[in-house]
């Protein structure tokens, strides 16, 4: 009927005056619709012979009227003749006149009672304040805490009384947290409902023949998830009506119905809520992806190749990445996919895209159950605990005593495991959040617990002392005091009462520089993996300047990588040096020599402080000479064409290129031995052949 | 007759400081805290308070006053700021008193510019004076503190 008043809207405002259209028919049911206060509950009772009761259920006349063919006029001479005294019910007579098939009468008071007990089901329920349930849910944690405590008394008690009601306060105690968290869940229906019309919509829009199709609308879900996936899902229905299902002659052409299915299906699995949005479409056109990410420059030619159709598929995620040829008002604007991405991956779910051409695609939305409460594993570093979020870890991997020797290596200095033939960056917790060392004691097995994370699309992996179990913990998040600090996502109070940090490993991998930024990931990470030796390409050594700043030699000007202890670097006039392989290597500082006036003060600084931990140096041959660099941290070896260059911003870099997506000062090196004023005497005296000294 | 209101009182490095009672939700003793690493240096970790995880603020450090002596322990003072409850660690508790306006008056001029935003003035006590804390201030965590922590 609103699609009817919509029409009507619509051709008011073409014409400019009401149209021809016939409304009778709609006249009429909203007249009827008029007299519906009154009329229900004497034609409810009169036609089911059910006691009274003020049900909002519809007279089974409309029902009939809408799924048969049965005229208005039928049954206003049915009804006439039931007001005349006729004892009969209104689908007898209908029946009776041929005006409808039994079967149909039957259906037809099948769904009137189903909308009955709909009404009677409205009735028990009522609205509660969402922040009266988030207070009790507060103090039901609190009770559960009260509980722990108590039940640790009656462990020691003798009393047996005492003991068996404080069982019984566990028992209780469960079920109302349990009761509880139900409160949160809402069926994902609630959402879905406003679906048929949304596609509806959609489908009118461009002249397309959708069903919808709903499957486990009970699936419930925690409540502020509800409302976090509500509008993703939206923009995935109106996506594939839009840009999935094809046009009713193509699909004819195609031997498929005219009319297209959609298809919504939720269920629970593995403590994870799966919603899959499947259209019985065109599928993705992986070809067409690829030549619309080349001609973007998302990807390259050569990773165009390699790139195995999922990941073609995925690239639709990518921000201002779209296929559809034109823009309508649906889509077609770039924007969208990515959004629905980042609002899932919000809540820390993932979405995943699956197509076969010409059959139809499917997207699936993972997302946790509930925010409230996730899987985490525990882990102990430092003598403290920290919960690692489940959805973020792939593996563990145990590395005995005698395996951590050959099985991790160091990329100068920076340490890599071979997990399965790839090098997995190794990032050490206690080091990252400045903690203690492993305690000795715990040494005696010496095995290395490596957590295997994603973050971002990258992996790498957490070294920790100690992994204790996984847990359901309640997150709780930082107050504003903290919120600067980024490694940590929250807080949660472990079993016995201790609080422990919940570790954020996109901010935890980001502070270890495992990924540098939140969005150069996926694209400079397939870069390095598809990133094959070829001619015209020259490796660079990436490396971190001051401030952060990425920067980057030639690997040809490389010597070596070395390490050294703060406390093995000497002074010796304005100049650092350190002894390196019987020799005296000057120190350059990048620091020093870049232009910044605030670091040139900085260059009559002291000796870097021994609690600085390990200096990096970058030893360099340059004109026969040798003298080390001092960098804040080794990045990466890459290889790249370097062909986007701009000229240099200042006088020790060369030109700024882009690598990996990011810009990348290219330093020249010889200015910067000037700026260093290193006496070229006593390089010289260090260019000494090692084999002479030693 | 002028107007009066309550202060609960606590020491710190022997000086007397008050908060308004009608901010304060509780005060109790040294709870086990879990140390945030990377936090700011006054933010000393966080406490499980019935269910309810606290932030604890080092007042010494927040005030820039010498750290507390090892060993000692702190009394939580747990006031409701804006953001929830903050706990302030303070070396003792003393009395609620009541003062009346009258006895107000704002910081010297001589009073060093960090802290004096979180001292709007001290109350003129028979014995001694009373250094009024700001609680919003206090547990507002300044840029210039954060900044510093989060740079190292």
């Amino acid at each position: 009927m609103v699609d009817a008043v919509r029409q009507m809207l619509n051709q008011i405002e073409i014409s400019g005056q009401e149209g021809e259209r016939d409304d009778s028919l709609l006249i009429s049911t909203l007249t009827r619709l008029q007299q519906v206060p009154e009329t229900p509950a004497k034609s409810a009772a009169a036609e089911l012979k059910i006691p009274f009761e003020p049900a909002v259920a519809p007279p089974i006349g409309d029902i009939l009227m809408e799924r048969t063919g049965v005229t208005q006029a039928e049954i206003q001479l049915a009804a006439d003749m039931q007001k005349k005294g006729d004892p009969r019910h209104m689908g007898e007579i209908l029946v009776e006149q041929g005006a409808v098939r039994p079967a149909d009468v039957v259906e037809a008071l099948k769904i009137q009672q189903a909308a009955r007990t709909q009404a009677a089901l409205s009735d028990s329920t009522i609205r509660v304040d969402v922040g009266l349930l988030d207070k009790v849910m507060n103090l039901v944690g609190e009770l559960v805490l009260a509980r722990n405590q108590v039940l640790q008394f009656a462990s020691r008690m003798k009393d047996t009384g005492f003991v068996a009601v404080s069982q019984r306060l566990n028992l209780i105690t469960t079920e109302l947290q349990e009761g509880v968290m139900k409160t949160r869940m809402q069926p994902i229906g609630n959402i879905w409902g406003q679906f048929p019309r949304t596609v509806r919509d959609v489908a009118l829009g461009c002249g397309k023949e959708v069903g919808i199709e709903m499957e486990g609308k009970e699936t419930e879900l925690d409540k502020t998830i509800i409302e976090a996936i509500k509008d993703p899902l939206t923009h995935l229905v109106r996506n594939s009506v839009d840009q999935g299902i094809e046009l009713p002659d193509d699909r004819v052409k195609g031997g498929k119905a005219r009319s297209g299915r959609l298809i919504l299906r939720a269920f629970h699995e593995g403590g994870q809520v799966n919603i899959e949005i499947s259209d019985d479409g065109a599928g993705l056109d992986a070809d067409r992806i690829r030549k619309k990410a080349l001609e973007r420059g998302v990807i390259t030619t050569e990773q165009a190749a390699h790139m195995a159709e999922r990941e073609v598929f995925n690239l639709i995620f990518l921000p201002g990445f779209s296929t559809a040829e034109k823009v309508t008002n649906v889509s077609g604007r770039g924007v969208g996919m990515d959004v629905v991405k980042t609002n899932v991956e919000k809540i820390g779910g993932t979405v995943d895209v699956q197509s076969t051409r010409g059959q139809g695609t499917t997207v699936r939305v993972k997302i946790p159950l509930t925010l409230a409460i996730i899987p985490a594993l525990v882990v102990t570093c430092g003598g403290d605990r920290y919960a690692i979020p489940q959805v973020s870890l792939i593996e563990l991997v145990r590395l005995k005593a005698e395996e951590v020797g050959k099985g991790i290596e160091l990329v100068h200095g920076a340490p890599v495991y071979r997990l399965r033939g790839r090098l997995l960056p190794l990032v050490y917790l206690n080091r990252e959040l400045k903690l203690a060392e492993k305690p000795s004691t715990s040494k005696d097995d010496g095995a290395v617990n490596i957590i295997v994370l994603q973050a971002d699309g990258r992996q790498f992996g957490l070294v920790v002392d100690h992994i204790n179990d996984t847990e359901e913990i309640v997150v709780k998040p930082l107050r504003k005091q903290l919120k600067t600090v980024k490694t940590f996502a929250g807080s949660s109070i472990m079993g016995d009462g201790k609080v422990a940090l919940i570790l954020d490993v996109l901010g935890l991998a980001q502070r270890a520089s495992v990924i540098t930024e939140t969005r150069d990931r996926a694209v400079t990470g397939k870069a390095a993996e598809t990133a094959s030796a070829k001619e015209e390409k020259q490796t660079f050594l990436l490396f971190a300047g001051p401030g952060d700043s990425r920067m980057a030699i030639p690997l040809s000007t490389l010597a070596r990588l070395e390490e050294f202890p703060a406390n093995q670097v000497e002074m010796s006039g304005s100049q650092w040096v350190a002894q390196y392989r019987g020799q005296i290597l000057p120190l350059i500082r990048l620091s020093v020599v870049l232009e910044e006036r605030r670091n040139k003060l900085r260059s009559l600084e002291a000796l870097p402080s021994v609690d600085s931990g390990p200096i990096q140096v970058l030893v360099l041959n340059h004109d026969g000479r040798t003298f080390g660099l001092v960098v804040e941290r080794i990045v990466d070896i890459v290889e790249d064409r370097a062909d986007v260059r701009t000229p240099a911003t200042r006088p020790t870099v060369l030109y700024s290129v882009v690598i990996g997506d990011r810009v990348t000062e290219m330093l020249d090196i010889p200015t910067i031995l000037r700026k260093a004023s290193i006496p070229a005497a006593r390089l010289k005296a260090v260019q000494t052949p090692p084999e002479v000294v030693n | 007759m002028a107007q009066t209101s309550q202060f609960c009182t606590f020491y710190l490095d022997k000086l007397l400081f008050g908060v308004e009672l009608k901010g304060v939700q509780e005060v109790i003793r040294s709870l086990d805290m879990t140390k945030v690493p990377l936090a700011p240096e006054v933010v000393t970790g966080l406490i499980n308070l019935r269910g309810q995880i606290v932030t604890a603020v080092d007042l010494r450090a927040r005030l820039g006053l010498a750290s507390r002596p090892a060993g000692a322990l702190a009394m939580n003072v747990v006031v409701r700021s804006d953001d929830g409850a903050v706990s302030l660690l303070v070396d003792e508790i003393g009395d609620v008193v009541e003062v009346d306006e009258n006895t107000f008056e704002p910081p010297p001029e001589t009073l060093r510019c960090p802290v004096r935003e979180m001292i709007p003035g001290v109350h003129k006590l028979d014995d001694r004076l009373m250094h009024v804390l700001d609680i919003e201030k206090a547990c507002q965590m300044a840029d210039v503190t954060t900044a510093a922590t989060a740079a190292r």
